[in-house]
């Protein structure tokens, strides 16, 4: 299970919708036990395809060993990876299958008329094919309840 | 002997380690002595053909392999080998 705190998934969103280019980038937070992930930053990346970016996306190795210096030094997990598809659902492609690493969520925005229609996360699993992962925003109940029993909590 | 890091990704498949230390002559000895160690990276590192997978990418120090001499770039002692997946996608043409 993929959570966002709401300010995060906004940036997200931000960071993708007015684009007519697939946009990029990297999710950090915390995980739990039952494999409850839980996202608290964000950060973007460049799009360097050298195909059709409305279409396709990379991210450069210097980008991404950026991400995971970021990770270790805030004590987060990299727990995957964003990107758009514009005029697209929020499902995965073969490309984006066949690149897929283990671990990572997969988060895909659909962009249509600068909107994000729709947010969804994947997974690879062992046998190399994708699966849905549930996705959550965090309501502010919950975000409250969350940290009083976060394990970090002072408290 | 080098210094190998192990990107998130793979972590799960080296108990989680993030630095291992391995004495190898070329990044393919690297690759075998990894894989014996740990063998669930191997459907990782290799493809079928026993060659490093497009959406991996190995520098040496700072070089990338496949500007090098590929699986039989040289490692030097106390070289730092850094394994990083290549991350890319996109929406059916």
């Amino acid at each position: 299970m993929l959570l966002f705190y709401p300010i995060i998934a906004d940036q997200m969103k931000a960071a993708v919708q007015f684009s007519d280019e697939e946009c990029c980038g990297f999710i950090f937070g915390l995980e739990e036990e039952g494999n409850v992930r839980t996202v608290t930053a964000m950060m973007s990346a460049k799009n360097i395809s050298p195909l059709n970016k409305r279409s396709s996306f990379e991210i450069s190795a210097s980008d991404y060993i950026d991400a995971e210096n970021f990770a270790a030094q805030h004590h987060l997990k990299l727990l995957g990876v964003y990107h758009s598809h514009v005029d697209f659902p929020a499902t995965p492609s073969e490309y984006d299958r066949v690149a897929a690493q283990p671990y990572f969520s997969y988060v895909i925005l659909s962009v249509v008329e600068n909107t994000v229609e729709a947010i969804r996360s994947w997974t690879l699993k062992d046998d190399f094919g994708f699966e849905e992962e549930t996705l959550s925003i965090i309501n502010i109940n919950q975000q409250i309840h969350g940290y009083r029993n976060h394990p970090n909590s002072a408290a | 002997m080098a210094t190998v890091i192990i990107p998130t990704p793979l972590r799960k498949f080296t108990n989680n380690k993030v630095r291992l230390t391995v004495q190898a002559k070329t990044v393919s000895d690297m690759i075998q002595k990894l894989t014996s160690e740990f063998p669930d990276l191997k459907k990782h590192l290799l493809d079928a053909n026993g060659s490093v997978p497009s959406f991996i990418n190995i520098f040496v120090n700072d070089d990338d392999i496949r500007n090098l001499q590929r699986e039989q770039t040289v490692v030097m002692e106390n070289a730092t080998v850094s394994i990083v997946p290549a991350i890319a996608g996109g929406a059916p043409q």
